[in-house]
């Protein structure tokens, strides 16, 4: 190809030239890696070439220049007019032809990220990094760069349901071990702050339990979190991790949340005024940890957990008992604790008011309804979904070469016995 | 153990005569000793000989609390001290008895010295026999030398001395015999000692090692292998083993137990620890252990009471049992935990037939009010003891029958849900590992 490598102006020829088929685009792209100096290099002079391209049809050339543009460092005034550029270029790409130079599309979303995060307005990234995302994976299986930045922002401007509708999706497909963690620790902060604690729970027990030769700050984090959601949300933490837990965890995690550890001894115990008094006293931990407000919350779920506790024993029972139970200061308290109950669907009882007595009843479900039969069956498809991807990703390690020159190897150094049937200390 | 009998009884008192003559074929004969009213020391302390005897009496003076009592069971641990050779215990005892009983109850240091005298010279003898024994090289002889050395000790209350001469004679053994008695007089004295890790280690050695043991020593082992589960707090174990006691046993083991708390013992266990099926063929049916149970008839009535659901007389029987069984040196540690264990099991029987049950009329049958009652049940229901709810406002317990059909949807729902959880986080491990395991081979981008 004989290219004048010194003229921009041909060069944008050629992004107009080359932005048909996908034979071209490859051209192109090769084009473009060899240009990338010439663009860095005049990266002040490209701004008004952006005006004769088309974002929607030459993609990829426009992406490399805007990348170009946008690498120098900015003032106040042109972030503003960054973010939008940025913003614009994302909302009408190509998703095919960005994915050709994935890394130049990350660069500007991250860019885009650091400018909006500076500007203070983390509310402006929230859509234009979701609609990245979308077209930047080729699945909704596989975790991109830009997921924890995406959480990020969306923690930052508390735009909590966006970043749900992310979380939503089962995601198997990892480049970067530290994009996942940062997915799931933000993730779990975006399910806490929206109370689905299940999903909260998950996601930090991927983050503690997930292999990694040292531990991070983001799994010490997450343990802490991990603590206290598996408290509100299943009255209880066991202690030991489970097994296939990296060894670097379950050595040092415990080590660095040894507060949280002792909140989960006092709170077995089952005392109330036990766990206000050592919440009180470690106070100053927990807010250094920005973990407070869940701590509170661990609290007063531990009038819940007693009082639901009471619904395994009693068919009928007073409020003033509920109240001495539980310890809490009177029966009227003790009536709205166990309306509220009632309300979030956490037990199923009746209140008479004119005798002070709770009637707890039982679960009112009894699986003869279609949504149950069509929840049972959505269950199952999962599962089997699952369950094939199981037996795929089995084929594909059994046919991967670096796993069988592994196994190959190892077995021609321990396993004698495939070739001998006495033991080779005793043929000496 | 006819050495034993010898050194520690060297005058053997009248009513020695009468526990040890008494024939073990008619059990009848014997008073119920363990029984409601207080404590009778002296017929308590008939049952038992050697050095156990000593040491139950001091037990009770100890734990009773009772002046007139304590003073007695001194009176008679005194005279019993006095006709051994430790002279240890005596100044010991002495001390307890603080001039309380007496001129004629205080310190004898004429003889005193001459027990330690006489000690002192047999000792010598007795080395003397040994080193001789040894250069001859006759087996059977330092066994006996050993031996005679461990009754030595053991009858001057040095027991960690007595023990190692004991277990020397191992090395000495020929005969299935030979090791039985050195596994016995091992476990008697680590029972003494409180050793009861050596004792369940003795008594595994002389089941293995003895193919022919004769009835008593059989006998003998199942109660010392009680004892050690016992105090272990394995009751069930213990139970068993107390129930395989056989008849031979007698008056055999006095110097360790009296059939009559093998009876105890052994009831008190079953019951703690045994479901009722079990309780009827292993205790109520068990022809051997119903002999034990004629000696102490509470207690055979006790677990009758328990077996037909007369839990109110069963349970005022053991109310009185239980200041006795405090004073016992083996039970007293036991008696809150299995006492609270045979409550619980009253409880959850008593309510097993029936779909309600008024809190009232069961607070009447075991004898306490309503409202302890409903603390104890709650208990047991939180800890799924009872499969029951508290209509707390009309005093009443109902059944609670598991929907089945619902249960296992609402099973089968959360294994699915934590299944696909697990799944989950198993790929997205998998796929880490690959990554990491793809970084350290040669890189592909």
């Amino acid at each position: 190809m004989n290219l004048n490598m010194n003229s921009v102006e041909s060069l944008v020829a050629q992004i107009q030239g080359l932005s048909g088929n996908i034979g071209e685009l490859t051209q192109l792209r090769n084009y473009l890696k060899q240009c990338d100096d010439l663009l860095r290099t005049e990266s002040t002079r490209l701004a008004p070439l952006l005006t004769e391209l088309d974002p929607s049809v030459h993609s990829l050339g426009y992406l490399y220049i805007l990348e170009a543009c946008t690498s120098a460092t900015v003032s106040k005034d042109q972030a503003n007019e960054l973010v939008l550029s940025v913003a614009r270029f994302i909302n009408v790409c190509a998703a095919d032809q960005i994915r050709l130079a994935p890394e130049k599309f990350i660069s500007i979303c991250k860019r885009l990220k650091e400018q909006v995060v500076l500007l203070e307005d983390p509310m402006r990234g929230v859509a234009p990094l979701l609609t990245s995302i979308r077209k930047l994976q080729s699945s909704t299986e596989q975790l991109t760069t830009l997921h924890p930045d995406f959480l990020l922002l969306c923690l930052m401007s508390k735009c909590y349901k966006t970043g749900l509708s992310v979380l939503e999706d089962d995601v198997f497909e990892v480049d970067q071990p530290r994009d996942l963690f940062l997915y799931c620790y933000y993730g779990g902060m975006i399910c806490i702050g929206q109370k689905k604690f299940r999903k909260a729970l998950e996601l930090l027990h991927n983050v503690v339990t997930a292999p990694m030769p040292i531990i991070s700050a983001i799994a010490v984090e997450a343990f802490k979190k991990y603590i206290l959601v598996s408290l509100i949300h299943l009255g209880q933490f066991a202690t030991s991790f489970p097994k296939y837990t990296s060894s670097a965890a379950q050595r040092n995690l415990k080590n660095f949340s040894q507060s949280y550890l002792d909140l989960v001894n006092s709170y077995s115990t089952g005392k109330v005024s036990d766990v206000e008094n050592y919440v009180q006293n470690n106070k100053d931990k927990f807010e250094s940890d920005n973990n407070l407000g869940l701590v509170k919350q661990v609290v007063s779920s531990m009038y819940k957990r007693n009082i639901q506790r009471l619904t395994q024993t009693y068919l009928t029972l007073s409020l003033q008992d509920i109240a001495n139970t539980v310890q809490l200061n009177s029966a009227k308290e003790a009536e709205m604790h166990v309306l509220q109950m009632i309300q979030e669907g956490d037990i199923y009882a009746t209140i008479n008011q004119k005798d002070g007595m709770v009637r707890f009843l039982e679960d009112p479900e009894q699986y003869k309804t279609c949504e149950m039969i069509e929840r049972l069956d959505f269950s199952i498809q999962r599962i089997m979904m699952l369950s094939k991807k199981v037996t795929t990703m089995n084929e594909v390690m059994s046919c991967d070469p670096s796993y069988l020159g592994k196994v190959g190897r190892e077995r021609q150094r321990f396993d004698y016995d495939d070739f001998d049937t006495v033991p080779s200390k005793f043929n000496l | 153990m006819e050495s034993e009998d010898y050194a520690s009884g060297a005058v053997i008192g009248e009513e020695e005569i009468y526990a040890n003559g008494r024939d073990e074929s008619d059990p009848q004969r014997h008073r119920p000793i363990i029984s409601s009213e207080q404590l009778d020391i002296e017929a308590y302390a008939a049952l038992y000989t050697g050095r156990t005897k000593t040491m139950r009496l001091l037990f009770i003076a100890d734990k009773c609390g009772i002046p007139s009592m304590e003073l007695e069971a001194l009176r008679m641990a005194y005279e019993e001290i006095k006709k051994g050779e430790d002279t240890q215990l005596f100044r010991e005892i002495i001390g307890k008895i603080n001039g309380r009983l007496g001129p004629n109850y205080a310190l004898d240091n004429a003889w005193a010295d001459a027990v330690d005298r006489r000690a002192e010279s047999r000792k010598e003898k007795l080395e003397n026999e040994l080193n001789a024994y040894r250069t001859n090289l006759i087996k059977e002889s330092i066994r006996m030398g050993y031996n005679d050395f461990g009754d030595f000790f053991y009858a001057h209350g040095r027991l960690g001395e007595a023990f190692k001469n004991y277990i020397r004679t191992r090395d000495y053994c020929t005969t299935s015999k030979h090791i039985s008695h050195m596994c016995l007089n091992a476990i008697l004295v680590s029972i003494e000692m409180g050793q009861f890790t050596h004792v369940t280690s003795y008594v595994g050695k002389a089941e293995q090692a003895v193919d022919g043991l004769d009835p008593v020593t059989i006998a003998k082992l199942r109660c010392a292998a009680g004892l050690s589960h016992l105090e272990g707090k394995k009751y069930k174990l213990a139970a068993r083993k107390f129930l395989e006691v056989g008849p031979e046993l007698g008056n055999n083991y006095t110097e360790i137990i009296a059939p009559q708390d093998v009876a105890t013992y052994g009831s008190l266990c079953a019951l703690a620890s045994f479901d009722r099926s079990e309780l009827k063929s292993k205790v109520i049916d068990n022809t051997n252990f119903r002999n034990f149970l004629e000696l102490v008839p509470e207690i055979r009535e006790l677990i009758n009471d328990f077996y037909t659901s007369h839990y109110a007389s069963c349970l005022e029987y053991l109310g009185n049992l239980k200041t006795n069984l405090l004073l016992d040196i083996h039970l007293h540690e036991h008696v809150e935990t299995l006492y609270e264990q045979i409550r619980n099991k009253a409880l959850i029987q008593y309510t097993l037939p029936f779909v309600s049950v008024d809190l009232n009329m069961m607070a009447n049958a075991f004898n306490t009010s309503v409202t302890g009652l409903e603390k104890e049940l709650e208990a047991l229901i939180t800890n799924d003891q009872i499969q029951a709810r508290i209509d707390s406002h009309n005093k009443i317990l109902y059944a609670r029958h598991a929907d089945q059909r619902n249960g296992t949807f609402q099973r089968a729902l959360q294994t699915g849900n934590e299944f696909d959880r697990e799944l989950r986080s198993m790929l997205l491990r998998a796929n880490l590992i690959k990554h990491d395991y793809n970084l350290k081979g040669p890189r592909k981008y």
